[in-house]
């Protein structure tokens, strides 16, 4: 998982990629609460495939498809990769893979390897961007990168800044490092 | 049974007695009937004063004046006991001396001391006939069966003999006496403030035995984890900067331009002082506006200190988006915290209380939004807490002694076993 | 077997925005009114403080404050020769749950409909000519006027303190307003709120195309405010955490800011939360409501009965519980009889993102609120000339970015891979300088035949009561009138300086998976007809007169603006008729 995270967003000299910014951290406890297990989703039979516009007839919710499809990937580049895991092979080689997932030249067994590609980018990215509390996004690395100035509610005083670029470093909700004061930076 | 005497003493200060005492003309020894509708309303509106409700109702139970309702002392709980008119266990059965002692003198229907979580040092500024008139109301509610143990406290303080040593120390028996120099409006107040509203049962610090520091009068003291403010004429930590009409406002409707009820007075205001005569909050508001201030002087922490800095971070992410940048807050909805008397208490208890706990502001009938604090208790550390409300406490003209985190963790834990 | 509770005067089903004034207005009158509400309690500082509510995680993307399907959901068809399958999680729309309804997650865009919406077939026939129509479209007249609205609006709009700039002042145009808008007899209760840099560059660009913007009515305030109740609101921050959340600071309106703290001081109100009502009762002659039976918690079974029943839950919801109880005869699209379930409409939906050139735009475009945005009007109702066009509706289209939440507001240009090294440049690149409207098209969705709810033969919910059925599809009509929408907005957006658009046209088939809005209306129409409506003009039951059914569900179609202006209007307006008319005289208020 580590690994699929490094390749949906690897990591460059300026800012961590999906593994080093928590992405697989946070995925594994979403998988282990109540998103893994569809939690408040109407799971009542009978299970029919339908139209894709009617969304997902899923019986068996993300827990399962990311134990399937991390299985189903490690097995495929196994067959096709010298024997090799996912995560050990060459970033390009995982590149390749994927890509080819994705594009739906390489199919996966027991499961759609285009669908679980695209709720692993959904997830992998979302952890990325959410708050850090999450076990994504390590020390607001995304917001910094982007921008986002994070968790907080008052902007009545810039409104009016048309094209300025906001000076405040992002917070999350457990705050952010100047609120302590042996760390204190501008206000 | 009517007993009418002629008032006797002097004419001065009789009828200055009179003319405040609602037009009673002819005081009796004391027997008033309960039939007597003006008597009954007369009392209803004492006991509203006098805040009996309060004290002597569980809260959310609909059995007014019953009792059973723990009093919290700094010597451990006492029970307030059933004051309806139950024969059995109630006040029905007794007769109007030992009601009239119990209220003005502190002493029980069987002969024994009673603690002044029962405010009689209070009460006592009251008249006969005030106390008769409540007599009169409470004989009229709906009596309730309701057995109530009173003496929970732990040993010794159980010990009742101990109260006479008390009473000697602490307790001054006497009906209020008017002040000829001050108006009626200025005597009406000290009367209520002194007397059936006991505003110095919470708002003067207590001596270690639990009496008056008289020294200290209505300078603020701590109580049931918060700390009731000073409301003398400090500017500082005090109501100086209040008009009398501020002081009104916030006792009729909870709130006014500065702040809001909340905690224990949000009770007070709720139960008590909104259902006062728009009179009688005014006498209040004039007495305390003439009280003295002391005025000590603080120097604020230095804005470029790391503490300070912090807190302003603090305060901008997490606090302006209600209390404003400006510290000014939302009029009515949420307080000041530039230029507020409470943020700058020298007792910080109260205000760290707020951002670790949150706190509601009382509804009235005038102000029912009710505005509510959230608790930040979960999200800042001991240290975060002292660096905001440092920040707080000395910012936009405020200087206020520093907090520091110990102080804060101390109160987390303390605050954290209350229920309330 | 039920338990059979105290009677009341009267019982409300739903605590959200019509339940909530219902109450209040009842209970002035001094009736005992108990409402009943399916979800918890809901109060801002201990459930969405200003410390934990900016999760966008939480709340948008797993969307706490929301109804779960396993509660209760909806099953989906395109048309009526297919199986409609489960909803099993949220996509198209987003039901509430709680006290406060969607009143406490909505955004606050506070429109009023046009006079002509009110009388829309008879206007567009006189127009185009009947012919003009589809021959499968059924809209029809609500019943009332916008004129006899127009208090009702107002009081609506003042208990709200809605911020905006008049348009039509008692029939003067006014300038900086909409300039299409019904005659409105006095100013906005407290002006427009200020815009952000990218809204406002939107209407100098709009103007500069010849087009009169102005800013979208706002329920989030732009200063302190005090309602006619005393209940006071504060200024709006602009926190960019709107819909989807609950207000921190007591600046958007909605129930628990503007009607709730009066509404619980009083003795005669009383209300029951996490209980769910699961079926109107009526008497034997099926004409009367006894009250209502409803299961709480704990799953047990309670009769609540009262001599006045409102039903306020959600527009749905009230279409499923008529059908549930048995009231008013069900919809059957294939002979078109039947009232409950007919005439069921959404909202058509779609954007126009724009990329600019970083290096020249900073947009800031987490600086937000829920209902800031500038608009125009020239392109709804019948505000054109359909007849070269070949459709009919319209909508407004504005900048009416509400925020810049990551997870959703992270996008790349059109072209851009989905993961890796370019994705993640692409964000970085792109975040501060995207324009990201959202519901930048906000059009009309016009009722039609065979567009209509009614119970699933074959999925159950809880209770083991069958789903309710949609029967939904993007017609061609409404897939014309969002592509000429969508086309006009692009210009507009373009016009601002972006370097690069996409453009998302909203086409059939109706898709369960993307967010549309939750305006959904319909399936318990007013009208003036009985064979053709299932409400009359004061919302009150043709089939049971001490019923009244307020909501979306009133709407015959829907118009080109947001519901919620006009769903509060006619609760008031619905109040009023009881409290003038129903309670001196109970009985029909309009001859059958």
């Amino acid at each position: 998982m580590e690994a699929l995270a490094d390749r949906i967003i690897p990591p460059d000299p300026q800012t961590p990629g999906g593994k080093d910014s928590g992405s697989a951290v946070f995925v594994d406890r979403q998988l282990a609460g109540a998103y893994g297990s569809q939690e408040g989703h109407y799971v009542r039979p009978p299970f029919i495939n339908g139209m894709k516009n009617q969304g997902a007839q899923s019986e068996g919710g993300p827990r399962k498809d990311y134990r399937d499809g991390l299985a189903a990937l490690d097995k495929i580049c196994k067959a096709r990769e010298g024997g090799k895991a996912f995560a050990d092979l060459t970033d390009d080689r995982k590149d390749a893979v994927l890509k080819d997932i994705e594009d739906g030249k390489l199919e996966l067994e027991g499961i759609d390897g285009k669908s679980f590609f695209a709720l692993a980018i959904k997830d992998v990215q979302t952890g990325f961007l959410a708050d850090p509390i999450y076990g994504g996004n390590h020390d607001m690395a995304a917001w910094k990168m982007i921008g986002f100035p994070g968790a907080r509610y008052n902007y009545l005083d810039w409104v009016s800044r048309h094209n300025e670029p906001y000076p405040l470093p992002p917070v999350s909700m457990v705050g952010r490092a100047e609120w302590s004061s042996n760390n204190s930076g501008a206000k | 049974m009517h007993k009418r005497n002629k008032l006797g003493g002097g004419i001065g200060a009789a009828a200055l007695a009179a003319a405040l005492f609602g037009g009673f003309q002819t005081a009796s020894a004391g027997e008033i009937d309960s039939m007597n509708f003006t008597a009954v309303d007369r009392g209803r509106y004492l006991s509203i004063l006098s805040d009996c409700a309060s004290c002597h109702t569980v809260p959310q139970k609909n059995q007014p004046f019953a009792g059973g309702r723990p009093i919290e002392t700094p010597f451990g709980s006492i029970v307030a006991p059933n004051i309806t008119p139950d024969l059995q266990t109630g006040i029905g059965s007794w007769t109007d001396d030992q009601f009239d002692n119990a209220v003005r003198k502190g002493i029980g229907r069987n002969g024994e001391r009673l603690y002044p979580a029962m405010p009689f040092n209070a009460y006592t500024k009251m008249s006969r006939q005030d106390v008769m008139a409540i007599r009169a109301y409470l004989s009229t509610v709906t009596a309730v069966y309701n057995p109530v143990v009173a003496n929970t406290l732990p040993f010794p303080f159980n010990i009742r003999m101990s109260m006479r040593v008390w009473d000697g120390l602490y307790f001054t028996e006497g009906e209020y006496v008017a002040d000829p120099h001050k108006s009626a409006e200025w005597n009406r107040g000290a009367f209520l403030v002194d007397g059936p509203a006991h505003c110095g049962a919470c708002h003067t610090p207590k001596t270690f035995l639990g009496g008056d520091k008289t020294a200290q009068y209505l300078q603020g003291s701590p109580l049931q984890g918060w700390s009731a403010p000073n409301i003398t004429n400090d500017t500082r930590t005090g109501i100086g900067g209040w008009s009398a009409d501020d002081v009104a406002t916030y006792l009729k409707t909870g709130h006014n331009r500065i702040t809001a009820a909340t905690g224990p007075m949000a009770e007070a205001v709720d139960l008590s002082t909104s259902k006062m005569t728009d009179d009688d909050v005014k006498a209040i508001a004039t007495y305390l506006k003439s009280l003295p201030g002391e005025e000590k002087p603080q120097t604020a922490m230095a804005a470029s200190s790391p503490e300070m800095r912090a807190g302003g971070a603090i305060y901008r992410d997490q606090c302006s988006a209600c209390h404003g940048q400006d510290g000014k807050g939302v009029d009515r909805l949420f307080p000041a915290v530039a230029n507020s008397s409470m943020a700058r208490a020298d007792d910080p208890t109260s205000v760290i209380r707020i951002v670790l706990r949150g706190a509601r502001s009382v509804a009235t009938d005038q102000e029912p939004t009710a505005p509510g604090m959230p608790s930040y208790g979960w999200q800042l550390k001991d240290e975060q807490v002292a660096n905001v409300l440092n920040y707080v406490r000395n910012s936009w003209g405020n200087a206020a002694p520093a907090i520091s985190p110990d102080e804060v963790g101390r109160l987390r834990a303390s605050v954290a076993k209350r229920s309330d | 077997m039920a338990r059979i509770l105290p009677k009341k005067d009267v019982v409300i089903v739903g605590l959200g925005w019509t339940g909530s004034v219902m109450a209040n207005e009842l209970t002035d009158e001094g009736l005992d009114v108990i409402a009943i509400e399916r979800g918890p309690w809901r109060d801002a500082p201990t459930d969405f403080p200003p410390s934990q509510m900016q999760d966008e995680l939480r709340y948008r993307i797993r969307h706490e404050l929301f109804l779960r399907p396993d509660q209760l959901t909806f099953t989906l068809r395109n048309k009526l020769d297919q199986q409609a399958l489960p909803m099993r999680d949220w996509g198209a729309f987003m039901p509430p749950n709680g006290v406060g309804g969607g009143g406490v997650h909505w955004n606050g865009e506070m429109w009023r409909f046009l006079p002509s919406d009110f009388v829309l077939k008879t206007h567009l026939t006189q127009r185009y000519g009947a012919g003009f129509l589809p021959a499968d479209m059924t809209i029809q007249y609500w019943g009332i006027t916008y004129d006899e609205l127009e208090p009702y609006y107002d009081r609506f709009e003042y208990l709200c303190g809605t911020s905006g700039t008049a348009g039509n002042l008692r029939g003067q145009i006014m300038e900086g307003g909409n300039p299409f808008e019904g005659p409105r007899s006095r100013d906005y209760p407290t002006k427009a709120q200020t815009q952000p840099f990218s809204h406002t560059l939107f209407a100098k660009a709009a103007r500069e195309l010849g087009y009169k913007p102005f800013p979208q009515p706002s329920g989030n305030l732009s200063t302190a405010y005090t309602n006619p109740h005393g209940l006071r609101m504060g200024p709006c921050t602009y926190c960019g955490f709107c819909e989807w959340f609950g207000c921190s600071n007591y600046s958007k309106a909605s129930p628990q800011t503007t009607i709730l703290p009066v509404l619980v001081r009083k003795d005669n109100f009383t209300a029951r939360d996490n209980s769910e009502v699961v079926k109107i009762n009526t008497d034997r002659s099926g004409k009367h409501a006894t009250g209502v039976t409803f299961v709480d918690s704990s799953g047990e079974t309670w009769e609540q009965p009262a001599d006045l029943v409102i039903l306020s839950a959600f527009s749905m919801f009230n279409a499923q519980l008529m059908l549930h109880s048995g009231i008013g005869q069900p919809y059957d699209p294939k002979t078109g009889e039947g009232r409950i379930g007919r005439n069921f409409t959404h909202q058509t939906i779609s954007s126009v993102n724009g990329f600019f050139d970083k290096s020249k735009f900073n947009f800031n475009p987490f600086i937000a609120s829920g209902s800031i945005g500038m608009c125009i009007d020239e392109f709804n109702g019948d505000n054109f000339d359909h007849g070269p066009l070949g459709f009919v509706g319209g909508g407004y289209v504005g900048q009416v970015q509400t925020g810049a939440r990551p997870i959703e507001s992270a996008l790349t240009p059109p072209g851009t891979p989905k993961w890796g090294a370019a994705w993640k440049t692409a964000i970085k690149d792109n975040y501060l300088s995207t324009v990201k409207p959202g519901t930048g098209v906000h059009g009309s969705f016009y009722a039609y035949r065979d567009i209509y709810l009614d119970l699933d033969p074959l999925y159950k919910d809880r209770f083991g009561r069958p789903l309710m059925r949609m029967t939904i599809d993007i017609k061609e009509n409404e897939a014309k009138q969002n592509r000429y929408l969508t086309d006009k907005f692009a210009e507009i957006i373009k016009a601002m300086g972006a370097t690069s658009l996409a453009k998302t046209y909203r086409t059939a088939p109706y898709d369960a998976t993307t967010y549309q809005t939750t305006h959904l209306n319909g399936g318990v129409i007013m009208g003036a007809d009985p064979k053709t409506s299932a409400v009359n003009r004061y919302l009150q039951s043709w089939d049971v007169s001490n019923l009244f059914v307020l909501g979306a569900s009133a709407f015959p179609q829907n118009a080109g603006y947001n519901p919620t202006l006009t769903v509060g209007a006619l609760a008031y307006w619905a109040a009023d008729a009881i409290r003038n008319q129903y309670l001196k005289k109970p009985g029909p208020l309009v001859d059958a």
